[in-house]
């Protein structure tokens, strides 16, 4: 009995001794893995995908996905670029390209629930056309912000947390306690399992999925920004991708594509953190800077196939025994 | 006492097919009222009016003396109306607590955080009196499916529903957790709430109810007290025919060949050392009480589960393990409990829906063309044995079926391949008495055509009536084989008890 608790436990948490597994074999490789200014980098690094993940969290809870937030990352990027070259105060210049990520995501709201469009077409469709908006004001040329911005990432808040960990935690905790905590989170939840159900409890179901979409595009946006402070400029491929990385982050952290399946916090973060800590492992123990993509997403497919195994005997162990156990 | 409810001459017609033909009849407060019909008179379709999720076409109804019509769920849910249907309206990720309060979470002084203490706390009494012993912060998904329906009738009781309709509530629960059903039902009744209570299992119906309205048709054909009409009489009101004759005579003997030979048949923990086999012409039941290994055993014959060890062999050649391929090849076809999940496409045409499985019998020819014409033929003389009741059978999709249509469209399916072994799971589990004596005519017609059949089966008497010998399973093993001569019910019943196996 005690043998099978021991299993059950293991099974729950693939995902997390997974994540333990890899710290250890890249610390005992390479020592200087585990020294504190790199486990400062790759936090910070996982900041800006993060934060876009726990966005795309919201959106596959409901059982949507959203590929426009590169495109989203882009385009308000871009604007806040112009803005400040035109001589705008940084203040209101964020608030504009926040804007654009909550327009950006309204827009696939909008034509998700009225025009009744599957999220995946929408926003391949949205996706595109972001780009090709931020293109068509860029002209594809790069643009450059000033040092005003890229300061901005060696900010320490209360004089020790990297601002871009710090917005990254504080959004991770909001997220976290709407999700756990309050009425529409729980119910965003509902959605996701059972969305005609749902309808027949009563639940508003529109605007849930509205807001999710809304959350999504502002996240990116954000995310975008916090990328631009640690990069200083936005060329013509800025956030392309970054929208897999986010799927990816979030289905590693547990999130199902079917919806009604995932957690923030551990799930998300766990997702986000251990993708960063992949590929900074891979650097330090020294692995052929063109096999990473490689390596990477078979420790990635690895952890996926994990997954689905160990569901699958989860449901194993939970069928009934029918015969007498005889001892 | 007073009158609760009053429906008065309701219409209701669905894609040309009258429904409800001016239904008329009233509920007294506070008792426990039984509705029966045959599958497609009209049960789900007036409750589904009283619940708020169809408007009637036409005709008025009235609750606690006023008018009621109810345009949704919620306004039903406002006047105390509570509808529990037969599949479950839960969501499995979500707790008991928050399945309860849904739409109406309390909030923490003022934030808009939940108040998950005030929450959980307020349902501790509530689930006790249930006899529901788990926590309020248990996940859904925990749950057994008897557990599952308490927590729907928690959700009744917590919205303070003093009318609360059930509809089929045992078709899957447990013998046991029917009796806690009932105890729970007796606890409604004395709190002064009227209950209205759909069941094909007639028995209970004559055990709970005080009173039993049958419907035809969409018509009310009887309406008395319960103490004072015995079932036989009921399945005449239901029926519109005499009933003597639950079962056909059957037309064939089984012959010596065996078609299904089952050997040491072993999967620890789930069977063991399972010997038996099935005859050409033969109606071979199993009996069992739910959990006793059948299904288990049925879905390894089938090739979906696998097995360590025994053997399985069709025509005295062996079955490979686990490739319902190869099974369907050499004629098995498999009727399994579960035939709702299983998957019939609601968009699409009965006929194209019974003929998905033989598909391949309708290509045979050189570019892989489907012979829609003589598929939709054939497809369409199974519909009319089967009786369904469908305005026209090519054109109508599966979805405008009722609930009991839609399982002989699923059997119908499976008999299209003509099954040299036919297995069949609990095939007339919530369908009515007419069709069951469709199912068993089939069973019969396709015994004298040389077909084998396994006919599983948690009712003893139907097994009783159609079948040719009875296997009894217990605890994943066979505890006795019956031969027809020795049928009878309270020896099945204990052998399936494991009680004295004389």
């Amino acid at each position: 009995m005690k043998d099978r608790n021991w299993q059950r436990f293991i099974l729950k948490n693939t995902t997390f001794i997974l994540f333990v597994l890899l710290f250890l074999i890249f610390g005992i490789l390479a020592p200087r893995f585990l020294s504190f200014k790199n486990l400062e980098i790759i936090l910070s690094n996982s900041s800006y995908i993060g934060i876009i993940a726990v966005g795309m969290t919201f959106v596959l809870l409901t059982g949507g996905i959203d590929l426009s937030v590169g495109s989203t990352m882009y385009l308000s990027a871009v604007s806040s670029g112009t803005l400040i070259a035109a001589g705008w105060p940084i203040a209101p210049t964020i608030a504009v390209s926040l804007l654009i990520g909550i327009a950006m995501g309204y827009v696939n709201a909008l034509i998700i629930t009225r025009l009744k469009i599957v999220p995946f077409l929408a926003t391949l469709v949205t996706m595109t056309v972001g780009r090709g908006m931020g293109l068509f004001v860029t002209k594809s040329v790069q643009v450059d912000f000033p040092d005003s911005i890229t300061l901005m990432s060696t900010v320490k808040v209360f004089g020790f947390i990297p601002l871009q960990i710090f917005i990254f935690g504080l959004v991770v905790i909001l997220a976290m306690v709407f999700l756990r905590l309050t009425k529409s989170g729980r119910q965003l939840y509902a959605v996701g399992n059972d969305p005609l159900a749902a309808e027949r409890a009563g639940i508003q179901t529109r605007p849930l999925i509205t807001s999710t979409y809304v959350i999504s595009g502002f996240f990116a946006a954000l995310g975008g920004f916090i990328s631009i402070t640690q990069i200083g400029r936005v060329s013509a491929g800025f956030g392309s991708g970054d929208e897999f990385d986010a799927i990816a982050a979030a289905v590693l952290g547990g999130a199902s594509l079917m919806g009604g399946v995932g957690s923030v916090f551990p799930g998300t973060v766990l997702g986000t953190v251990m993708i960063q800590m992949i590929q900074a492992g891979l650097v330090y123990t020294a692995v052929d800077i063109y096999l990473h993509p490689i390596v990477m997403s078979l420790i990635i497919f690895f952890a996926v196939l994990l997954d689905s195994v160990r569901t699958g005997q989860l449901k194993k162990m939970e069928r009934r025994t029918i015969m007498k156990i005889t001892s | 006492m007073g009158i609760k409810l009053k429906f008065n001459n309701i219409q209701k017609h669905f894609f040309g097919v009258t429904a409800l033909d001016g239904v008329s009849f009233e509920i007294e407060e506070k008792h426990t009222v039984g509705l029966i019909g045959e599958n497609g008179a009209g049960k789900s379709t007036l409750m589904n009016i009283l619940g708020g999720v169809l408007l009637p076409d036409g005709g008025n109804m009235s609750l606690d003396g006023d008018a009621y019509l109810p345009s949704n769920p919620r306004d039903a849910a406002q006047r105390g109306v509570a509808f529990i249907h037969q599949e479950l309206n839960l969501f499995t990720n979500l707790s008991i607590a928050e399945n309860i309060y849904i739409n109406s979470f309390p909030s923490l002084k003022k934030t808009p955080l939940i108040d998950k203490k005030k929450m959980n706390d307020s349902l501790k009494s509530l689930l006790k009196s249930l006899d529901l012993n788990y926590s309020p912060s248990t996940t859904v998904e925990n749950l057994a499916p008897g557990e599952r329906q308490l927590v729907e009738i928690a959700k009744a009781l917590h919205s303070d529903a003093f009318l609360i309709i059930f509809d089929e509530p045992t078709t899957s629960l447990t013998a046991r957790e029917t009796e806690k059903l009932f105890t729970i039902l007796d606890q409604l009744r004395s709190e002064g709430r009227t209950i209205i209570y759909i069941s094909h299992i007639l028995g209970e119906v004559k055990r709970i109810t005080d009173d039993v309205i049958v419907l035809r048709d969409g018509k009310v054909t009887g309406n008395s007290e319960t103490g004072l009409i015995e079932i036989p009489e009921m399945i005449n009101q239901m029926v519109g025919r005499e009933s003597d004759n639950l079962f056909p005579e059957r037309s064939a003997k089984p012959k010596d060949s065996p078609i299904l030979e089952v050997k040491s048949l072993s999967q620890p923990g789930i069977v063991g050392n399972v010997d038996f086999s099935v005859h050409e012409g033969e109606v071979l039941g199993v009996f069992g009480l739910m959990g006793s290994g059948r299904t288990e055993m049925a879905r390894m014959l089938f090739g979906v589960d696998t097995y360590r060890s025994g053997s399985i062999s069709i025509d005295g050649t062996p079955l490979p393990r686990n490739s319902p391929q190869s099974s369907i090849e050499r004629g098995m076809a498999f009727v399994t409990e579960n035939r709702r999940e299983e998957g019939l496409l609601m968009n699409v045409a009965i006929t194209e829906n019974i003929g998905l499985v033989s598909l391949p019998d309708y290509c045979r020819n050189l570019v892989k063309w489907v012979d829609a014409k003589r598929m939709n033929e054939e497809a369409g003389i199974i519909g009319d044995s089967l009786k369904l009741k469908a305005s026209d059978i090519r054109r109508q999709p599966a979805m405008s079926l009722s609930g009991g249509n839609q399982q002989k469209v699923v059997i119908g399916k499976w008999l299209m391949t003509k099954p040299r072994l036919l297995i069949m799971d609990e095939p007339t589990r919530g369908i009515d008495v007419g069709a069951k004596y469709e199912v068993y005519s089939i069973m019969d017609r396709l015994a004298a055509d040389n077909s084998g059949i396994l006919f599983i089966s948690s009712e003893v008497e139907e097994l009783i009536g159609i079948a040719d010998r009875i296997v009894v399973m217990s605890q994943g093993e066979v505890v006795k084989v019956f031969e027809k001569k020795d049928f009878d019910v309270t020896a099945l019943m204990a052998a399936a008890f494991r009680e004295a196996v004389a």
